[in-house]
Parts: structure tokens; sequence; C-alpha cells
């Protein structure tokens, strides 16, 4: 059967189905199935989040000031972005203000973040679509030691003699017989392009990647206590800062703040000297693999984070941009209000859940969740053994979130495509160089490459802010304030009887809210809108595909029984999937009623 | 398991000298909080052992715990997957996907038999047919029995394995079920925590390879060289407790002093885990030098104990030589006595009895 989608995609499922499930080297739990015809062209995709777990139903009832660990358990790789969201819904619902120490140390956790999480995405969930770590045992550790130099003069592990020193190493792994990790890979698919030196230096950075990013949470560690799942607070930062008085060993003080600066210092060099390289470098031998830009060219959206000041979330003040892109019109930029319920909307129609009546869109402050697990008539298999998913009935755990009625790309290319179109400085000269180095059109940027490119600027952009803001902080230290914590409203007898707030965040995988309304000291409603249910959203009621199926649209497959294309461009989302598929109730009892076996 | 080479034959291989690989048996000695005389002993365990497969699954969760794992600094984790054991099956990292992911695993469960160890991170929801969680199609209960089946041992990674976490706190609706539920006749190691630190997580593989035998457990299932004190007993801030110094308000001049978290809600004094000691992040901090109290993540149920901010009233008085079991029995009446008196005691009771009311409270919700 072939349909249009009003988002301008022609879908045919008629040809042979494959179906890759588990979706792996992601979080969470995902699922896949495409059509292709008999050029092995991808001609329909339908992308199945397939776990629930009902966080926000959780959340109903308990102390708000407590809703960051909660929100935080959504996802422990994005750990942290949840939390910060949560505690700027509540300060938001509450009308609290942080200080100015707590503002900049949320931004550097926050920037941390997306370095480590982008890097970690990069080297340990992504390359491998890419790098054939056994081809690496065929490589020249000479001709290597020149690659490295040729690419990064400045990174000073590049000896010949340490990378036999590696490809030894992993030669006796795979002589081993145990392959571990890379068994049953698709090592001999010709999707991979690389000559074997480049497979034997981005392998040997994949190691490298792992011992630095064990290091790059230290500084959550410092202002947050632990990682994954730092500690945050309600009206600023539980760590206080005592530089030089009495008990400075126990607060934040030049030790830990010498430790923050050498981390921050590191993500910088290890940005410039090897992620940005590499990324040219592989991006080099793919410039012809142009697939997967789906909704990027049409429908990007953005919330925008990194404020200057606490609390001040106007687009002007922000350091990643704001905004919404769609029908592919770049000399336009809407403005996004996330309060306003006309712009964003959920839709359930092909999603496992319930709204009472077909085709409604409802803004999360009056987000319905009520479960409902059906498959359609044309399903293959049986409701606890899906062989082939019915995606013209209910299909999937996310639910399909819209803006204006537009399904919509959310992520790091997409915030690089809005801050492109509205003339970012740092992000246009970024764009422009990268593209001028590798002798690129500005339509590259479209593609799943351009995305796996944008991740990497990214985290070069948010190395240089998390200078920028440990500076700020030291300074304003240094005239005086040393408050990170604001207690006035501390005491629930000091709220109002309800209010309701919205937190924003831009999560390493896109933009992330949460809403929330507070009534007599407790949760009366929460909901959590994120990054992964908009782009890996099922259709909705007028028959939008989301991201991730639009991305994988008119894919040529190597091989279709080895699916290294599709997990190449849903890879290039960093999909999330606990983050993806929770829920709220307005009336969380009702969820109890499911039948229990 | 004859095919399967031994720890020092895949580092020999590796062009590691006897010299490093006697002084990689002495650090492991030393994480492992054990004396010199046990070098020899983890030599000869690490020249005769294989490399162990094992088969981590992923139910409902968050992957704090892969993430966790990732962190460890001794061992190193890029060491441990590429020298020490073989990780077969990981949905989080592994290369393959869909039906050559799922062939990976049942080569290693019949190849392996009985012999590989079964990791498991989250859990199994049972509401709706166990489809609130579907892997291959398939609910994951399904693929968690299967696997479970055959295994040697099971370790239950993290908050979710052992008890159920973040999505079995009430009302659970997806009645989210911890492993030792649903598999029962298989020795399994809870190694609790939202996530467990990272180098317990190592440490405890690391013990069983070495010693090729389960840790010594406590009634609860966990390993006791982690898990048999409370953070309290080793906190650093205990002298502050001892001597009635607390901070009042969040960034107070006793918050700057670097005073005891106990009134900001700290459950310290009820978390049995190794974070005072082992710490986090290669040693960098743990919750409470960061400022925030303990929200006892390490802890059965540990969500619907009230609010985080809620004091600690249930708070036993024990000498620091105490461990869970002894606590615990002491609680359920089985024991008494051998209460160590704290000049705190006093101002604890009194500050107990006005958090009361607020206590329960907040339990109702």
């Amino acid at each position: 059967m072939v349909v249009q989608t009003p988002n301008g995609f022609t879908l045919d499922n008629s040809g042979k189905r494959v179906v890759v499930d588990p979706v792996t080297r992601i979080e969470g739990h995902m699922r896949c199935e495409v059509n292709v015809d008999g050029n092995n062209m991808i001609t329909n995709a339908v992308s199945t989040g397939t776990m629930w777990r009902g966080l926000e139903v959780i959340l109903k009832g308990r102390d708000p000031r407590d809703a960051w660990a909660f929100t935080e358990r959504i996802c422990g790789v994005c750990t942290g972005t949840h939390a910060l969201t949560s505690v700027r819904a509540v300060e938001d619902a509450l009308g609290i203000t942080i200080p100015d120490n707590a503002n900049s140390i949320r931004n550097i956790m926050q920037l941390n973040l997306q370095i480590h999480d982008h890097i970690v995405h990069f080297y340990h969930l992504h390359a491998l679509d890419w790098v054939n770590p056994v081809n690496a045992l065929r490589a020249d550790p000479k001709a290597t030691s020149e690659l490295q130099q040729a690419v990064s003069p400045s990174h000073p592990l590049s000896s010949p003699g340490y990378f036999r020193d590696v490809q030894n190493r992993l030669k006796q792994f795979v002589e081993s017989g145990q392959l571990g990790l890379f068994k049953n890979g698709y090592w001999d698919n010709p999707a991979y392009k690389l000559p074997p030196e480049a497979d034997l230096m981005a392998t040997t950075h994949y190691l490298e990647a792992l011992d630095l990013q064990k290091d790059i949470v230290k500084v959550h560690a410092i202002f947050g206590g632990k990682n994954p799942h730092p500690n945050w607070l309600v009206g600023g930062v539980p760590c206080p800062i005592n530089i030089d008085g009495v008990g400075a060993t126990g607060a934040i003080n030049m030790e830990r703040l010498n430790l923050v600066s050498s981390i921050i210092d590191r993500c910088i060099e290890f940005n410039n000297n090897v992620y940005i390289p590499d990324v040219k470098a592989i991006g080099g031998f793919y410039k012809n693999w142009l697939y997967g830009g789906g909704l990027s060219s049409q429908a990007c959206l953005a919330y925008g984070d990194i404020p200057e000041h606490p609390n001040d979330f106007s687009a002007e003040q922000l350091y990643l941009p704001r905004g919404a892109i769609i029908n592919g019109n770049l000399a336009e930029v809407h403005d996004v209000d996330v309060r306003d319920p006309e712009q964003i909307q959920e839709f359930v129609d092909h999603s496992w859940y319930d709204y009472g009546e077909p085709g409604k869109g409802l803004h999360p402050w009056e987000g319905v969740t009520e479960a409902k697990y059906e498959l359609g008539a044309n399903t293959v298999g049986t409701r606890t053994d899906i062989r082939e998913i019915d995606e013209a009935a209910k299909y999937s755990w996310i639910k399909a979130p819209r803006w204006r009625g537009h399904a919509m790309e959310v992520g790091p290319l997409a915030r690089y495509v809005v801050g492109y179109a509205k003339g970012h400085e740092d992000i246009k000269n970024q764009v422009d160089g990268l593209l001028r180095d590798m002798d690129l059109p500005l339509d590259a940027v479209f593609s799943t490459l351009g995305r796996t490119a944008a991740r990497a600027l990214e985290s070069e952009y948010c190395g240089r802010l998390q200078k920028y803001f440990f500076d700020k902080m030291v300074k304003n230290v240094m005239n005086g304030d040393s408050s990170t914590a604001n207690v006035e409203k501390w005491d629930p007898s000091t709220w109002p009887k309800e209010a309701k707030g919205v937190g924003m965040t831009e999560a390493p995988r896109g933009a992330l809210g949460h809403w929330v309304q507070v009534k007599d000291g407790r949760i009366d409603n929460y909901q959590c809108v994120v990054p992964t249910t908009w782009n890996g959203s099922p259709r909705d009621t007028a028959g939008n595909i989301g991201a991730f199926e639009a991305s994988l649209m008119n894919t040529h497959m190597e091989r279709p029984e080895e699916p290294v294309e599709i997990l190449r461009t849903l890879h290039s989302f960093d999909p999330c999937l606990a983050c993806s598929t929770h829920v709220m109730s307005p009336d969380g009892d009702e969820l109890t009623t499911v039948k229990v076996r | 398991m004859s095919e399967i080479e031994t720890f020092y034959d895949v580092m020999r291989r590796q062009g590691i000298t006897r010299r490093s690989f006697m002084k990689y048996c002495s650090l492991t000695a030393a994480a492992l909080g054990l004396g010199p005389s046990f070098v020899p002993k983890i030599a000869h365990a690490m020249e005769t052992k294989p490399r162990t497969p094992v088969i981590w699954v992923h139910g409902l969760e968050c992957t704090c715990c892969s993430e966790s794992f990732i962190r460890s600094a001794h061992p190193l984790a890029k060491d441990v997957v590429l020298s020490m054991i073989s990780l077969d099956y990981d949905d989080t990292l592994m290369a393959a996907a869909g039906h050559q992911a799922e062939a990976a695993l049942e080569d290693t469960i019949k190849k392996y038999k009985g012999n590989y160890i079964l990791a498991v991170e989250g859990n199994p929801p049972l509401n709706e047919d166990g489809m609130y969680c579907i892997v291959g199609g398939k609910p994951f209960v399904e693929q968690l029995r299967h696997a479970a089946k055959d295994a040697k041992a099971i370790i239950s990674w993290g908050a979710c394995a052992s008890y159920g976490c973040v999505q079995a706190a009430k009302p659970n609706p997806t009645q989210a079920t911890p492993v030792h539920k649903v598999i029962t006749d298989k020795p399994i190691i809870k190694v609790p925590g939202c996530p467990p630190i990272a180098e317990v997580m190592t440490g405890v593989i690391t013990y069983m390879l070495t010693f090729d035998r389960l840790p010594e457990l406590d009634r609860q299932g966990r390993p006791a060289m982690f898990y048999s004190q409370r953070i309290h007993d080793k906190c650093y801030r205990r002298p502050h407790f001892d001597a009635g110094q607390f901070v009042e308000e969040w960034d107070d001049e006793y918050a700057k002093k670097g005073y005891c978290l106990y009134k900001m809600g700290c459950k310290g004094p009820t978390t049995y885990n190794a974070c005072s000691t082992v710490r986090w992040n290669e040693g960098t901090s743990f919750p409470i030098q960061s400022g925030h109290g303990c929200i006892g993540c390490s802890e059965d149920g540990f969500w619907d104990q009230g609010s985080f901010y809620n004091r600690v009233t249930d708070l036993t008085q024990f000498g620091v030589e105490s461990n869970a079991d002894q606590v615990g029995m002491a609680a359920a009446g089985v024991v008494g006595g051998g209460i160590a008196l704290h000049t705190a005691v006093t101002a604890l009771k009194s500050a107990q009895k006005k958090t009361q009311t607020q206590v329960s409270e907040s339990e109702e919700a």
C-alpha cells in the first residue's frame, strides 16, 4: 500500500519487511521495522518504543522538592539534565530566584554533561557504525601514526609504537575467539569504508575516550557528590562555597576549583585534538553517504538553554539557541512558548494510550495517560510475540508530540540549524568552518553525518562555555559573593496553595520540558515531554511520521539482513528510550487497574 | 571450559610481563581491601582461571548502572571488558543488533551452559503480560528467565534489579519486580545503589573471577565487604554529629564549615553502602562531602520513606562495629544490648519528636 504523508514522505509497505529488535547501543529498548524495495531502498519505516515505566504517575502526591531525584532516574545516560529541568520547573512554580553562583554551577554541570554524553555517544555508541575494529588489525602502525599526526598535529599520543601496542592488544583479543562486544558485528559488510589505518586510529580513540569519560564527570562529583545521578537542590545547588575560611576543606575550596578547572581544560583539549579531527577524518571517507536527513531540513525545534543570568530564560539571554523552523523555511525562525496550549500538543492515536476519543491533541498541562496495550489486526505474531508490527494501529509506548501540528526534529542538529538560521555567531562560524574544511555544501548538514558532526561541534562549543562559566563564578566569588542557595521559600508553609511551572533545558538529545502543578504543598500533576519523544514519535492523527522514521526513508541498504545503515541513522539521534516512554495521568489510580497476571 | 583462556594467558599474550602481572595482582588485592598475603592467591587464580563469559541484560531501568560501570578507575572498564571477562551480550554496548544480537545471546548460553554470569540491570514489569518492556518482540521477563536458566550465578546490578527502584515506587503502575522474586533457583548477588559505585561493581566481578566463589553475602544477599556498614559509621562528618554540630539550613555558616547534614534529612544513619569509604568517581567525593545529605539509594524502598529532607527518626544507636545483620536482628528483637551511647543521643531524641508528625504525614503521600 502506498501512502503520502502530510509532511512529504511516500510510504510503501509492499516490499520485504526487515525487523531490528533489539536496536542496540542506545539507552533503553527500541524496535525498528522497515520495508525495502527490489533495489534495497527503504520505502517505509516504523519505530517502536518498547518500554514504559510510568514515572510521572509515581510523582503524584510527592514533595515537589524531591521531584528532581525521581525525574533524574528517567535517564542515567543524560544524568542530571532531568533533575535540572525539574528544579527549574518547581522554582518557576514557586517563584524562587537562585543565586548567581548556583546559575554558573548548574550551567557548568549541564555543559559538562553535554560534553561527556556527546563523547561517549560518538565513541562508544556510534563509532562502530562507521569504524571496523577487526579491519584495524590490517593497519600499518607507522602509517597510522602519520595519519594521526596529519589530522591532529597537537595530539601527543601518536607514535607508531603506541598504535602497535593497541593493535597487538586488539589482535590478541580477536584471536582469543572470545569477541565479546564485537561478536556478530557486520565486519565484512561493504558499508564500512575506512582504510585500516583510520580504523586503527579510531579504535584507539575508542579506548582513550573510555578512559577520559570517567574523569570528565568528576565535575559532577565535585558539585553534586556523585555521577551518575548527582544531587541537586530547589533554590540553588547543595554545595556551599568556602574558599579560605574555617572548614573550607569540607566545601568548594581552591583545591576543588583547581580540579574542576583541570578537567575543563582536558575537555577542551580532547575536543580539539581528538573528537573534531576524528569526525572530519572519518566523515571524509563517507562524504558520499549523505542519507538520513529526514525532518532536519524541514522542521526543527529547540527550547534553548544555558542562561547568562539566573532565572532569565528569554531567548536572547541563552547561549544555546531557541526557536522553531517549519516547512523548510530557514528564513523564518518562530519563537517558542512552551506554556502556549496551541503550540505543544501530544497525540496518541498510534501510541499505546487512550484519550477516550480519537484525534485529540493535549498540551502537557492537560495531559492524560491511560495505558492501552493493543495490537492492530495486521500484526504478524501474537500479543506477547510480535514478529511484524501493524503501524496502521497503535504501535509504540511513545506518544506523538507536535509543535503547531508539525512533527519536529530536536537535538544537536536541530539546535545548530536553528542557531545557524538565527545567525548565532559561534554556531555559524563553526558550521561554515567545518563545511569549508570538508569541502561540502550547506545541504550536506541535513544528513546522518550532519547530525553526528553537529554533536561534535556542540561539544567543542560547550567546552568553551564551561570555561566561561567557571571564570564567571570565580570572579563572582572574588567580588565577595559566595552564596549558592536561596532558602526563603524552602519551607512549604511559604508556598501558595496552588501553583504551576515549567522547566526547560536542552538535554544532550534535544529539547526537554517538565510541567509541574503544585497543590497544598504536593505535586498534583507532572508531565515530561522529552527529546526522544519528539524524535522517536510514531505517526500522529494526520499521518505525519516522526523524525526517526523520516530519517530512514529512501536509504539504500547494502545487505538488508545486516542493518548497518539503519543503526547508523538511528544512532545519529542518540536515542534514549527510558526518557521517551513515561507518561502521567492526572488520575494516577486508573493505571493500577490494568490486568495483573 | 577448557577452550577458554586464563587471565594470565591473555595478559601474557598481550605482552604484559610477569613483573607487571604481579604488580597488577597486588593492586587488585589492595582494591579489594585484602592484605599482601593474598597476592600469590590472586596470581594463582588468574593463572589458572579462564575469562568468564558475561551476559548483561536490561529490563526497565535508566542505564545508570552501565554508566557507573564504565567509570571504574581500578580496574579500568576497558581492562575488564578486554582482558577479564568476555562480555558476550550487552545491548547497550554491543556492535550487533536485532537477529545477530539475539544469536550472540543464544550462542553464549549454549556454549557456556552453567558457566556464564548473568548480570541484570533493571527489572521485569509483570503487568500487561510483561509487555511494558519488550525485547525481540517478547516480554523482557522471558529473556530474563531464559538467560537465567543456565547461568552459574546472577548479579543484580543496582536498586532496580535488587529492590525495584523508582518504577516500583508507589503505585508501581507496571508491577516492576526485582529479579529475586522472579528467579528463585539461582544464587543472586545484590549490588544495590542508584547506581552502585563503579569500583564496587568491578570489585564484585573481580572477586568472583579471582576467588571463583561468590563473595560473602549478608542476609539480604549483598556483598558484606561493601554493604555491611552504614554510611554514617564511616562518615568523615561523624565527629560533628557526635558533637551536636549540624547544618541548620542550606548554605548557612555551618554548611560552609562542613557540619553534619542529619537535620537536612541525611539518610546516612540508615543506609548501608561504601560511599563514605570508597567514595565516588575515583574517590573524588560522595554526596555528603558535596553538601547534600544521602538519599539512601541503596536501601530497599527508599523512594517511599517520605521526603528526602525529612529527618531520620528510626535511628538505632549502635557501635560502628555492628553490621547490617546485627542491626537488623536487633531491630527485630532477636538480640539486644551492646548499644554505644553518644553525646548526641539526647539532642537526637528531642529532634525526633519534633519531626515525628511531619514524617507520618509525608508517608501517607
